[in-house]
């Protein structure tokens, strides 16, 4: 019999600690789907997070780096200096990437790094149990907006990929969601063309990912789905952005 | 024979650094350290070598993360705040063992302080400066030419022990011109032989670089190898200078720009025809403790004087290290005013 579907060579055959129903399982099987097919295992170096994702070294059967939260791309762009020729990319969360590391997220874009990042954005900071994050939605509750974030108080939602569309130096952008099968492949294609930019030497391309953490958002996986599709994407809509 | 040239402390550590094999350099502009990341900015690029002015020292102490996991060897340079922001990465390099080398170039403080000399980070510097249960190297060139050989000693510790080693200087030291006899390029020993770097996972198994134990009792293990690492260092790398120590009854205590203060002030002591001596250590962290205790067995009749531009500091090491043994005075200074040998004779 044909085998049509199969584990990444590069993710490693292991119990997941992610919560039934997160996007981040979703994206590590991606990022290794599109390692296996460009076959670059053995030339990558991932810098990980501290966020839910602090530890994607388990899953992920390739050289990885730690990173203080939100330095990821400071130290990717430490690693891919030295060796231009390794291919390097970020995973990192919204609290990670646009709110403690927002001056190396910039910095980083606009020195036009040949790295690629991926960027989970679930309006919410995971790992601490669900705080507000900058991409938190107007009016959605978390533990320190308990009465929902105030756009008076609290600002609206920061938009990163609309933010650095405006740098001269960052070679792609792109907003996808993890809603359904379809926004999935398509969510591949954008990560597929992000680390594709690198190894052809085009520059920074950061894909930024809404996903969901039914965890914290207090909802059912599937109404979490439902929640990105209909909340999320109205404020931040998908699409390239350059 | 090598000829000597004139140059200020901080581009002795500069060109130090090429020589000794620097692949990496990050830094952020901070006073008195300017000339030294503006030498970088030049010679790297000459050698084929890396600089990156980075967007502060939150990143360039990151940016050096990522160089060294790569198995490089790594340089940064800042003055006192500038290396407060540093802490944090430095944490991070002690946590995943991996060497770096790191200048300070002290100015006044806390705060923004000013831009004057002062050596008022010793605390910081050995005594962990970030979180956690690590130390660095601390080393204390006094001259420039010091400043230069220490960089290679600076580098080759590091990589010998996985640890970030630091060069603890000052303004004074960094603006200063002095004769300095250059060496030659040297290859890094250590270049290669670094299996644990990351460099894609070739024709091995993956590397992980990372500083974080969640495993029952990974931590605590991981720490007590630390442990065990910085008491092999506490026996075999104290350094330090030392005059007159044999026939001393009176011991100054300095380290540094402030131990060519205090050595002048031993030679006038001297000429008074008093018994004094010296002890300067070179290695902060590990402190030179057992100079002080081989001396306190040989004499009973001995006192110590320490000075420093700060407010007591280093004193504290010294009073650990004499435990009691014999009295120890104190004359310090800093945020602008430097001991002089006037004001150190005076307080004798
Ligand atoms: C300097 C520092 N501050 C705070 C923390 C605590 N902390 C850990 S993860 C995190 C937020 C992570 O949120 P995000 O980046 O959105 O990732 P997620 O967990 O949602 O995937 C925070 C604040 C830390 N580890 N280090
Ligand atoms: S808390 Fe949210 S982001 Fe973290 S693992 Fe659970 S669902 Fe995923």
């Amino acid at each position: 019999m044909k085998k049509i579907f199969a584990r990444p060579m590069s993710l490693r055959d292991i119990d997941t600690h992610y919560c039934a129903g997160c996007g981040h399982g979703i994206v590590h099987r991606l990022v290794c789907e599109i390692i296996d097919e460009l076959d670059i295992r053995e030339k990558t170096i991932a810098v990980c997070p501290v966020g839910c994702a602090v530890i994607a070294y388990d899953y992920w059967d390739f050289d990885c780096c730690e990173a203080a939260h939100g330095r990821a791309m400071a130290v990717a762009t430490g690693i891919k200096r030295v060796q231009p020729d390794k291919f390097v990319f970020t995973y990192q969360g919204d609290g990670d990437l646009a709110a403690i590391g927002t001056a190396e997220t910039v910095h980083t874009a606009n020195r036009g790094e040949n790295i690629s990042v991926v960027f989970i954005n679930n309006a919410v900071y995971g790992m601490t149990g669900g705080q507000m994050a900058p991409t938190t939605l107007v009016s959605q509750k978390t533990t320190t907006t308990p009465l929902g974030r105030n756009a008076a108080r609290e600002g609206h939602p920061l938009r990163v990929c609309e933010l650095l569309s405006g740098l001269a130096s960052v070679a792609y952008l792109e907003r996808t969601a993890l809603d359904s099968s379809g926004a999935v492949i398509k969510t591949k294609k954008a990560l597929k063309n992000a680390f594709l930019n690198q190894l052809q030497g085009k520059g920074f391309s950061l894909v930024e990912i809404l996903s969901p953490c039914p965890t914290c958002w207090g909802k059912s996986p599937e109404e979490s789905l439902r929640w990105v599709k209909e909340e999320m994407t109205k404020v931040f809509p998908l699409g390239r952005y350059k | 024979m090598n000829t000597k040239i004139l140059m200020t402390g901080n581009e002795a550590i500069g060109e130090a650094a090429v020589r000794a094999g620097c692949d990496f350099y990050a830094g952020y502009p901070i006073t008195p350290q300017n000339e030294l990341t503006a030498y970088m900015a030049k010679r790297m690029p000459q050698e084929g070598r890396i600089f990156i002015q980075a967007e502060s020292e939150l990143a360039a102490i990151s940016m050096l993360m990522g160089a060294s996991a790569s198995g490089k060897r790594v340089m940064t340079t800042s003055s006192s705040p500038g290396i407060s922001l540093k802490q944090e990465g430095i944490s991070y390099l002690a946590g995943a063992e991996l060497p770096a080398l790191i200048v300070n170039i002290m100015r006044g403080g806390p705060g923004l302080g000013n831009i004057a000399p002062s050596q008022s980070d010793y605390f910081q510097a050995t005594k962990g400066g970030g979180h956690g249960d690590y130390h660095c190297i601390v080393l204390a060139p006094s001259s420039v030419q010091e400043g230069y050989d220490l960089v290679f000693l600076g580098f080759e510790l590091a990589d010998k022990y996985r640890l970030p080693t630091i060069i603890l200087g000052d303004g004074m030291l960094g603006q200063m011109m002095e004769a300095l006899e250059l060496s030659a390029f040297s290859s890094q020993p250590s270049a290669g032989k670094k299996p644990w770097a990351l460099t894609g996972c070739k024709a091995r198994k993956p590397n992980i670089v990372k500083s974080f134990y969640m495993h029952e009792g990974g931590l605590e293990e991981f720490n007590k190898k630390l442990q065990k690492r910085y008491r092999q260092i506490e026996k075999q790398e104290q350094r330090f200078e030392n005059s007159h120590l044999d026939d001393s009854d009176i011991v100054l205590v300095a380290y540094g720009s402030m131990a060519r203060i205090a050595r002048s002030a031993v030679d006038a002591l001297r000429k008074k025809g008093k018994k004094a001596g010296l002890i300067r250590p070179v290695t902060l962290w590990p402190f030179p403790f057992d100079i002080f205790d081989n001396l306190l067995r040989k004499k009973k009749k001995i006192k110590f004087f320490v000075t420093e531009m700060s407010y007591g500091q280093m004193l504290e090491d010294v009073r650990l290290a004499v435990n009691g043994r014999a009295p120890v005075d104190f004359f310090g200074r800093s945020g602008g005013g430097i001991p002089t040998v006037e004001e150190i004779l005076e307080k004798i």
